[in-house]
């Protein structure tokens, strides 16, 4: 399981093995998952499933317990080309304790290309008004952030990222809590990134509006990978071929008292699904 | 008033000024990083543990000033780790330093044997009595301060902004959250001369609280906040030296409270302009639900530019609100909406 494994050719993320530990508690084990170049790739399940946690592990900010992960190539130790991935952190809110313009957010997405006490330059503000074209809002760039709708925070987070002209996206839960429209809005963004050749991995309860995006689907269950294949439809994930896809929603309902904490604090329900739920098989 | 120009200048009452504006100018800086991280007490903190480092000073012979220095550049890190391990506890971590430094700095200034009154001139400022060396030292520590707070400020403004994005962006970001400590540190032993340790936070704070009612930016505010900062100093400074014989106008206390004047001040503007922002923001666009038509004989009136209802963006069109409902004109009517 441990040690370097030759990477898989054209993968920009490999995970083998993968365990992530939260504080000594076991939260996500044997996880193996290769995410090829110009991919969209679906991280779905419950809440509490260990989603979130994994995308946080392959951006390095929970460590891997076991296990080794590589990007774009080269083993996470090594890997310091940082402006190559694009993060969306699952937040509530793009704000902070003093006014930020919308353009000031998103022009923060570009330090991984600026140098110390260097001014932006002309590349760099070409990619932040590129970047509030993508997401609809360069209407809105001398805005304060906190003055916009959650949606449209949502959508300056994602900015913030495109402005550093990543090759990989990381986005964890862009759509929790957005409105109809807003997610339309979001899921046009995504399309274009796509289109442009990003490799891009969601994590989402829910694709909404995404679903004609994803190339692939990747659901979890109790820390474990229970499915990874081409999408699954609405209509497939409620027949009975797909036992596991359709146990993750039953679980949800059964199991409802492990969620009732607010969704940003995902550290609580993760602890408890692992070793509360029924023991199953090892992924397939 | 030619006793007021007089006392202007002599010696003593420009280095008060120069160093009033370099400390205005600079407390600011530290101040605007401390409240976007909600952490507006840390300068707080830090003051009371830096009496440690005076009292210390007084007991060795050192130079007070830079034993709070020292000190503070410890308590700052001790808090910046504290709050890192013990998660959300960061305010307890903090009333634990500022009970502990109070208390240390008073037992070991009786140790000294020094006078209470000794103490206090770091306590609550004296800076009329400032040498050329203290203000030359006062100027290279603000101007330190100022340069990295301006230099670094897109890693400083992205750290404290979102602490995950940064690491994902590659940025150390425990490196970036001990330097705003040591330069909250550094700044309040600066401002300790000025305004004293234990109103070092107000100047810190206040100015950046004033700033930000008024501003949409992080630029605009931490300018504004410099400026209104160095105001605030010069200014508190100019009052207490125009008070009349016989009275005595601390500088320190008048510095703080013509900045918390200023936030007096902008506080009401604040809210009026957040509250016409918040009435003038566009209405979703939703799919057309069925809306109804009000003739212009139910409603004579005439909505234009200057109609004095407030005009709201609506999608493709301008939606006047009155009495409670919206409505846009269209054709010979109105379309309630």
């Amino acid at each position: 399981m441990s040690g370097p494994t030759p990477p898989t050719t054209g993968a920009v993320v490999e995970l083998t093995g993968g365990a992530v530990a939260i504080a000594g508690r076991p939260i996500l084990r044997g996880i193996d998952l290769v995410v090829r170049s110009g991919e969209f790739v679906a991280l779905m399940g419950a809440n509490g499933s260990g989603k979130s946690t994994l995308v946080r592990a392959l951006t390095g900010l929970h460590p891997l317990a076991a296990g080794s992960l590589w990007l774009f190539g080269t083993p996470y130790d090594d890997f310091h080309d940082w402006r190559r991935v694009g993060y969306v952190p699952q937040r509530g809110s793009a704000a902070s304790g003093i006014p930020a313009s919308v353009w000031e957010v998103v022009a923060s997405g570009r330090l991984t290309h600026r140098p110390l006490f260097r001014p932006l330059g002309r590349a760099d503000r070409a990619a932040i008004s590129d970047a509030l074209e993508v997401v609809g809002l360069a209407d809105r760039a001398t805005d304060g952030v906190s003055t916009l709708s959650g949606g449209q925070q949502q959508r300056v987070l994602i900015a913030r990222a495109l402005a550093g002209q990543p090759e990989l996206f990381f986005l964890d839960e862009p759509t929790a809590g957005v409105d109809l429209p807003n997610q339309q809005m979001l899921a046009d963004s995504l399309s274009i990134l796509s289109g442009r050749g990003a490799t891009i991995v969601l994590v989402a309860h829910e694709l909404g509006p995404m679903a004609p995006l994803i190339d692939r689907a990747v659901v979890m269950r109790d820390g474990r990978i229970t499915y990874d294949g081409p999408p699954l439809t609405h209509e497939q994930v409620h027949r009975a071929d797909h036992a596991d896809l359709a146990m993750v929603h039953v679980d949800h309902v059964d199991h409802g008292h492990h969620h009732d904490e607010p969704a940003r604090h995902d550290h609580a329900p993760h602890v408890a699904a692992p070793l509360d739920g029924p023991e199953r098989g090892s992924s397939r | 008033m030619s006793d007021y120009l007089h006392l202007l200048n002599m010696q003593f009452m420009q280095r008060a000024l120069i160093a009033a504006l370099f400390t205005g100018l600079a407390a600011p800086v530290v101040g605007t990083y401390l409240v976007q991280r909600r952490l507006a007490l840390m300068g707080d903190g830090i003051g009371h543990v830096a009496v440690t480092g005076v009292a210390l000073g007084l007991l060795t012979g050192v130079s007070p000033v830079w034993a709070a220095v020292l000190v503070s550049v410890l308590g700052a890190i001790l808090i910046e780790v504290i709050r890192e391990r013990g998660h959300a506890n960061g305010d307890v971590a903090l009333a634990l330093l500022f009970y502990g430094g109070l208390a240390g700095g008073v037992l070991i200034t009786g140790l000294a044997g020094q006078s209470g009154a000794r103490l206090q001139t770091y306590l609550f400022g004296s800076i009329t009595t400032m040498s050329i060396t203290d203000v030359l030292v006062t100027m290279a520590l603000a101007g330190v301060v100022v340069l990295l707070g301006i230099g670094l400020a897109p890693q400083l403004f992205a750290v404290a902004q979102d602490q995950e994005f940064a690491r994902v962006a590659g940025l150390n970001i425990r490196v970036y959250n001990v330097l705003v400590a040591v330069l909250a540190a550094v700044s309040v032993s600066v401002a300790m001369r000025t305004v004293g340790l234990l109103l070092v936070s107000a100047l810190m704070v206040v100015p950046v609280a004033t700033a930000q009612q008024l501003t949409r930016s992080f630029r605009g505010t931490l300018l504004a906040a410099m400026v209104l900062g160095a105001v605030a100093a010069v200014g508190g400074l100019l009052v207490s030296a125009a008070a009349p014989d016989g009275t005595t106008v601390a500088p320190g206390p008048a510095i703080v409270l013509l900045a918390l004047a200023c936030f007096t001040v902008s506080w009401p503007v604040g809210i009026w302009l957040r509250s016409r922002q918040r009435l003038r923001r566009p209405f979703p666009v939703v799919a057309a639900a069925a809306h109804q038509a009000v003739d212009t004989d139910e409603h004579p009136h005439e909505h234009g530019d200057d109609c004095g209802h407030v005009a709201v963006p609506h999608g493709d069109h301008v939606d006047y609100v009155h009495d409670g409902h919206r409505h846009a004109p269209h054709g010979r009517h109105y379309d309630e909406h």
